[in-house]
C-alpha cells in the first residue's frame, strides 16, 4: 500500500469540505473493496475521508412503509434492524448474507451502491425496491443511478448520503454465490409493490445490474415461479467467464429468479 | 503406554501455533534487516532489450537495484532439475537454461527481471514499480496444445517443438497386442487440472551475509532445509556448504510447493553479500500465485482392455505433462517415476504400456504437488475403471473385485513391488461404512426433493517413503533418498532426537517423540524434536512424498537401537546382569521380578561421568544413524463419495464422504485422521472447485481468490474415517504414510460419483456448477429428478 493522508469527518458536510482540500481524494466508507485495492497497490488515493463515523450519513428509519437508510450504515445494521424487518425482511435477509462477518460489518450500502460492483447484491435490490438514491445536492432513481460496471450517474466527489424506498408487499432475494469470490453469480431480488412488481438481476449482466422487464410483466400477471415458465433473458446479454458463460448465467437468472418468486409468495 | 504407538497424543506443537506463537520466517527480525521487492514480466513470453534502473536507485529509502546480468557477472549458476529423465531414443532431456533473475528472456509472467533492496517493505515495492524494463513481446504457448502445435513459439532453443522429453515405461507390444485381443476396450481423454499450491503461509526468505566470517545464515520456508543448502551451495554458488547455514523453522503448509528452492531465496543470499544487509522477502498472495510452482496439468489419452470375464488385459496410457516455462528441481520426475509407475493401480494388470511427452509452456513452473504423479495416476485408473464396468454393465465394485491384486509381494509391470496389502478388505469396510446398499433408496429420497444424487468409488494406491537410494539413481535421481536422524540422551535422561524430516505441518514434534517414548519407557515431555536447521542436524533430505513416517521415523529407529544397546551395556554392567534380561519401562531400565534396577536418568549420568562404564566404552550416550528404505511402501485405500446435485444450477455437494485406509501401523491416529481430512479436502477441491487458468496470452486468469476457488469448511462433509491396515514389511515399524492418500483418492471418487448422478461421464474436473449443468443439459437427466 502506498502511503496516504487518513482524514475522518464527523458529518456529510465535512467530508465534502475535507476532499475539496485534497489532491486525489476518495472517501472511505467501509472500505471493503478500496482497501484491497490498495493493498494490492491497484488503487493509489493522496487521502482517504473516512465517512464511517458520520453521525448524519448512518442509521435506519421506517415511518409506516417508507424507509430511509443512511448511506454509512453498514450491512450487519441492515441485517439486524427489527423496525425494516417489520416492513422489508427482504433486504435484512439480502443483507445477512453479503460477504462474510467481517465484510458485513465494516462494508456499508452507500459504498456498495457507489461502487455498482457488477456482483454485489445491493444494486439488484435497489432496482427492485425502485429506491431513490439521495446525495448533498440531489436526488436519483435506481433506474437512472446505474449506468453500467463500477458506473453509476454520481459525478466524481459526490457522496450519498442516504436511500429511500417504500417496502414492497412481498419481496425476496435468491442468490447463486460465485464459487471462488462469494459475490452474486447471480442474484435476483424480486419486489410485488403498488406499482406492480420489479426484479432486479445482479451478477448476471454483462452491463452491470439490469431490471428483467419479460419477468416482471409475467409477474405482474401472476406472481408465481410458474409464471416464469418459458422465459429467460437473452444470453448474449450476460456475462461470460471461466465460472460460467452466458447461457449458463441465463439459466440462472430463471432458477434464481423462480425461487425468489416461490420464496416471496 | 498411552503416550506411545497407537495413542492418539495431542499435538505438542499445538500449543504455540494455537497461541500466536510460532515463529515463521517472516516473524524473524534481523538487525539492519533491508527488504526486497522484486520486479516481475507482466509478459508471458518477450525479449528483454533493456532495464532502466535509475529512477528506482533514486527513490527514497533505495539501497540497491540489481539485475540479472549482475547476478550472473557474479558466477551465480542457473536453477537445476535433479531428476535426469531419458526420452524412448535415449537422447537425454532438454532442460533450458533458468536464471533467478531473467536476462535475455522472460517466459511467463512473474519472472523475475529485477530485485529492487531497501530500508523498507513499500520503498521496495514503489522502486520496483519504478524500474522500466523494454520488452519485445513474442508469441505466446500457453498451453500443452498451443506448445506441441506446429509452429509453436519456441519457448527455450534447446528444446525443439517444446519437448523436454518423450519417455515410455512398460511393454508397448505386449500391450498393443492385448488390446487388439481385448473383448472389450474402454478408452477415455482424460485433463488432470492445473493446481495453485495456496499453503497459509507464502514463500519467505531472510537472508544475512556475514562479512567478519565470510558466511551466510538463510531462513527460509523450505520443507527440506539440507537439500537448499546443497543446492545453493554445489549448483547456484552461493556460498560453500560449510559458510551456509539454512534454517527452516515453523513452516506453515507446503504440498510440495516449498521443496524447491526458488529464484527469489538464491537473490536474497546474493542481494545480502552485494549490499551487507540482511535481505527480507515475503511473498504476497499474488506473487505466490504467479510464482510457486504449480500443480498436476496433465492431458491424457486412455485404453484399458478386458476380457470377456472382466479381467483387464491391457492398459496403455499416453501422457502430455506440462511443465511450465522452466524445469523445477524435481519435475522431471513427477508424471515419469511418480507417475506411470502406479498405473497398475491396485490391480493385477499383466501388461501395461505409458508413454509421457513432457513439454514447455509460457507458464509458471509446474512440480510435485500433494501427491505428485500419483493423484494423475488414480485419477486415470479410476476413471477407466468405473466408465468400463459402466459400459461393460457390471458392478464398479465387482469389476475391482475379479481384478484386484490378492497375493504378495506383487511385481507390477511397471517397476512397482507391492509388498502388503487387503484391497478387498478395504473396499469392503468402506462399502459397508457408506451404507452402499442402501443408496438406491438414498437416492429416490433425494430425487423427491429435486436432487440428483450419485454415489462413486476409487481404490487408489500411492508409493510413499521415497526412496531407495540405489534404485532412484540408477532411474536418473540426483540424490540419495534417506533419512537421518541423531537421539542425544542427555546426563539427566532427557532426550533431543535430531531428524532430517521436516515439519510444516505435520505434527512431527509429537508422532517421532512418541515412538522414542515407547522405545525408551520415558514420558513424552521429556523428548524434544529438533529439525529444520542445518547447524543443528548433520543432514536430512527432508519432507515431502509421505516419507518422514515411513523413512525418518525409521532412521530414529535405528539410531535408537544403537542407543538401546549401549544402555543395556551400562545397565548390565552397573546392575551385575545380562543385557538381553533388561526391560526398558517407566523410566526404569530393569530386570523384571527382581530389585534390580535403575531409573532411566541414573543410565544418563552413568554415561556421561563415566565413573563405571564396561571396559572400552566411550563416554556419552549418542548415537546417529542414516536409513535407506529398501522399497518404496504403499499405502491404499477405498474411498466412496455420495453426492448431491442441484439440476437448477449445477452446483454438486458431497453429502458423504467414506475413506478406508491401509496406512500399515500407526503411530498417532488422531493426527493421521487429521491427515486423511486435510487430504479429502484439496482433492474434493481439484475435483469441484480448484484450478489455475491461464489465458491464451499466457495471463493468469485466476491468480487470486476472487476467481480461484479454495475448499471452505462447507464445500466438505464430515468424513467418515475407517482403517483397516496390514503392516508394511520393508521398514522396522511397518509404517506405510499418509500424508498424500485423502488428496490422491478423493478427485476420481467425486467425479466418479457426480457421472453417476447425472448419467453423462463427460464431465472433466473441477467439476463446477457451470459445467455439471452443461452435462446435465447435454445428457437430459435434469427432467428426470423434477
Amino acid at each position: 500500500m502506498h502511503s496516504l493522508n487518513y482524514h475522518k469527518a464527523s458529518n456529510a458536510s465535512e467530508a465534502a469540505r475535507l476532499l475539496s482540500g485534497t489532491e486525489d481524494g476518495k472517501f472511505l466508507a467501509g472500505g471493503q473493496t478500496l482497501i484491497p485495492a490498495m493493498k494490492t497497490r491497484l488503487a493509489a488515493p493522496s487521502d482517504l475521508v473516512d465517512v464511517s463515523g458520520a453521525a448524519d450519513l448512518r442509521g435506519i428509519t421506517v415511518s409506516g412503509r417508507d424507509v430511509t437508510i443512511g448511506a454509512a450504515t453498514t450491512h450487519a445494521e441492515v441485517a439486524a434492524s427489527g423496525e425494516l424487518r417489520n416492513v422489508c425482511p427482504s433486504i435484512c435477509e439480502m443483507a445477512a448474507n453479503i460477504g462474510d462477518p467481517a465484510v458485513r460489518h465494516r462494508g456499508t450500502i452507500g459504498g456498495s451502491i457507489a461502487n455498482n460492483d457488477p456482483a454485489a447484491d445491493y444494486p439488484a435490490a435497489m432496482l427492485a425496491l425502485g429506491a431513490t438514491i439521495k446525495t448533498a445536492s440531489r436526488e436519483m432513481a435506481a433506474d437512472d443511478f446505474f449506468v453500467g460496471l463500477f458506473e453509476t450517474a454520481l459525478e466524481d466527489d459526490e457522496l450519498i448520503t442516504s436511500i429511500g424506498f417504500t417496502a414492497p408487499e412481498a419481496g425476496a432475494y435468491a442468490k447463486f454465490p460465485n464459487p471462488a469470490s462469494r459475490y452474486a453469480m447471480c442474484g435476483v431480488f424480486v419486489a410485488r409493490g403498488d406499482g406492480g412488481v420489479r426484479v432486479g438481476v445482479t451478477g448476471a449482466g454483462a452491463d452491470g445490474a439490469f431490471r428483467a422487464g419479460e419477468f416482471e410483466a409475467a409477474l405482474g400477471g401472476e406472481f408465481s415461479a410458474e409464471a416464469l415458465n418459458g422465459i429467460s433473458v437473452n444470453a448474449e446479454e450476460m456475462l461470460s467467464d471461466i465460472h460460467g458463460d452466458g447461457v449458463y448465467r441465463a439459466n440462472l437468472v430463471s432458477v434464481m429468479a423462480r425461487r425468489a418468486v416461490a420464496a416471496a409468495s | 503406554m498411552s503416550e506411545g504407538i497407537g495413542a492418539p497424543v495431542k499435538r505438542k506443537e499445538d500449543k504455540r501455533f494455537i497461541t500466536g506463537k510460532g515463529k515463521y520466517t517472516d516473524d524473524i527480525r534481523m538487525e539492519n534487516q533491508a527488504y526486497a521487492a522484486f520486479a516481475r514480466s507482466p509478459h508471458a513470453h518477450a525479449e528483454i532489450n533493456g532495464i532502466e534502473t535509475s529512477a528506482a536507485e533514486a527513490m527514497s529509502g533505495v539501497i540497491a537495484v540489481l539485475d540479472g546480468a549482475q547476478l550472473t557477472g557474479d558466477g551465480i549458476g542457473n536453477l537445476i532439475c535433479g531428476w535426469a529423465i531419458s526420452s524412448k531414443d535415449g537422447s537425454p532431456m532438454n532442460m533450458g537454461a533458468w536464471s533467478a533473475l531473467a536476462t535475455e528472456k522472460v517466459r511467463y509472467v512473474g519472472d523475475a527481471v529485477a530485485v529492487v533492496i531497501a530500508e523498507s517493505k513499500e520503498e521496495a515495492q514503489a522502486a520496483a514499480e519504478a524500474i522500466e524494463v523494454s520488452y519485445n513481446e513474442l508469441p505466446v504457448a500457453a498451453n500443452i496444445a498451443a506448445a506441441l502445435a506446429d509452429g509453436a513459439p519456441q519457448v527455450h532453443e534447446n528444446a525443439p517443438g517444446n519437448v523436454i522429453y518423450d519417455w515410455e515405461l512398460g511393454d508397448g507390444d505386449a500391450t498393443a497386442a492385448a488390446l487388439a485381443g481385448a473383448a472389450h476396450v474402454t478408452e477415455m481423454d482424460i485433463t488432470n487440472n492445473r493446481l495453485a499450491p495456496n499453503a497459509m503461509e507464502p514463500r519467505s526468505a531472510v537472508a544475512t551475509y556475514d562479512d567478519a566470517e565470510d558466511h551466510y545464515t538463510l531462513y527460509s520456508t523450505s520443507q527440506n532445509p539440507h537439500v537448499a543448502r546443497l543446492v545453493l551451495s554445489a549448483f547456484y554458488q552461493v556460498a560453500p556448504e560449510h559458510k551456509l547455514r539454512v534454517i527452516a523453522p515453523d513452516v506453515g503448509g507446503g504440498f510440495g510447493s516449498k521443496i524447491y528452492i526458488y529464484p527469489e531465496e538464491i537473490v536474497c543470499l546474493w542481494a545480502s553479500m552485494k549490499t551487507r544487509r540482511s535481505v527480507k522477502w515475503t511473498a504476497e498472495r499474488t506473487e505466490a500465485f504467479l510464482t510457486d510452482a504449480h500443480g498436476r496439468d496433465h492431458v491424457t489419452k486412455a485404453r484399458m482392455g478386458f476380457d470377456s470375464d472382466g479381467r483387464i488385459v491391457g492398459f496403455k496410457v499416453s501422457t502430455k505433462a506440462n511443465f511450465g516455462a522452466y524445469m523445477s528441481l524435481f519435475s522431471s520426475a513427477v508424471p515419469t517415476y511418480l507417475y506411470a509407475t502406479l498405473l497398475s493401480g491396485t490391480y493385477d494388470i499383466p501388461a501395461i504400456h505409458c508413454e509421457v511427452l513432457a513439454c514447455y509452456t509460457n507458464t509458471v513452473p509446474v512440480d510435485a504437488y500433494r501427491g505428485a504423479g500419483r493423484p494423475e495416476a488414480s485419477f486415470v485408473v479410476e476413471r477407466l475403471m468405473e466408465t468400463a464396468a459402466r459400459e461393460m454393465g457390471k458392478d464398479p465394485a465387482e469389476l475391482r473385485r475379479v481384478n484386484f491384486v490378492k497375493e504378495f509381494p506383487y511385481q507390477t509391470q511397471v517397476i512397482m513391488n507391492y509388498d502388503s496389502g487387503d484391497f478387498e478388505g478395504n473396499m469392503n469396510q468402506a462399502m459397508e461404512a457408506a451404507d452402499w446398499a442402501g443408496f438406491t433408496a438414498r437416492k429416490a429420497e433425494a430425487a423427491n426433493r429435486g436432487k440428483l444424487r450419485g454415489i462413486g468409488m476409487a481404490c487408489y494406491i500411492e508409493a510413499c517413503g521415497i526412496a531407495p537410494s540405489a534404485a532412484v539413481g540408477s532411474l536418473g535421481a540426483g540424490v540419495g533418498l534417506w533419512e537421518s536422524a541423531e537421539v542425544r540422551v542427555n546426563p539427566v535422561g532427557t532426550i533431543e532426537v535430531l531428524t532430517g524430516s521436516h515439519s510444516h505441518g505435520q505434527g512431527h514434534e509429537t508422532t517421532f517423540a512418541q515412538v522414542v517414548a515407547e522405545r525408551f519407557g520415558v514420558p513424552l515431555d521429556s523428548i524434544q524434536i529438533v529439525h529444520g536447521d542445518t547447524d543443528k542436524v548433520q543432514f536430512g533430505m527432508g519432507t515431502y512424498g509421505s516419507r518422514s513416517g515411513p523413512v525418518g521415523i525409521s532412521a530414529i529407529v535405528k539410531a535408537c537401537d544403537k542407543v538401546e544397546v549401549k544402555v543395556r551395556k551400562i545397565a548390565a554392567h552397573l546392575l551385575e546382569c545380562n543385557p538381553d534380561d533388561l526391560v526398558l519401562e517407566d523410566s526404569q531400565v530393569k530386570v523384571p521380578g527382581t530389585n534390580k534396577a535403575l531409573g532411566w536418568h541414573e543410565v544418563g549420568l552413568a554415561a556421561y561421568t563415566a565413573h563405571n562404564l564396561p571396559a572400552d566404552m566411550e563416554p556419552g550416550l549418542k548415537e546417529g544413524a542414516f536409513y535407506d528404505p529398501e522399497n518404496f511402501t504403499f499405502p491404499m485405500g477405498c474411498f466412496v463419495a455420495e453426492v448431491e446435485i442441484d439440476p437448477g444450477t449445477g452446483k454438486t455437494d458431497v453429502v458423504k464422504f467414506v475413506a478406508s485406509d491401509d496406512f500399515g501401523v500407526i503411530i498417532n491416529p488422531m493426527i493421521v485422521e487429521g491427515q486423511v481430512h486435510g487430504g479429502i479436502a484439496q482433492g474434493v477441491g481439484q475435483a469441484l472447485l480448484e484450478e489455475m487458468v491461464y489465458d491464451e496470452s499466457g495471463q493468469p486468469v485466476s491468480g487470486s481468490y476472487m476467481d480461484y476457488t479454495m475448499p471452505r469448511a462447507e464445500d466438505v462433509p464430515s468424513f467418515v474415517v475407517e482403517h483397516h491396515n496390514t503392516r508394511c514389511a520393508t521398514n522396522p515399524l511397518g509404517i506405510k504414510g499418509c500424508g498424500e492418500a485423502g488428496a490422491i483418492g478423493s478427485p476420481p471418487a467425486v467425479i466418479n460419483a457426480i457421472t453417476d448422478a447425472i448419467g453423462n461421464n463427460d464431465v472433466s474436473m473441477p467439476a463446477t456448477p457451470a459445467k455439471v449443468w452443461a452435462a446435465i443439459q447435454a445428457s437430459g437427466t435434469s427432467m428426470a429428478a423434477e
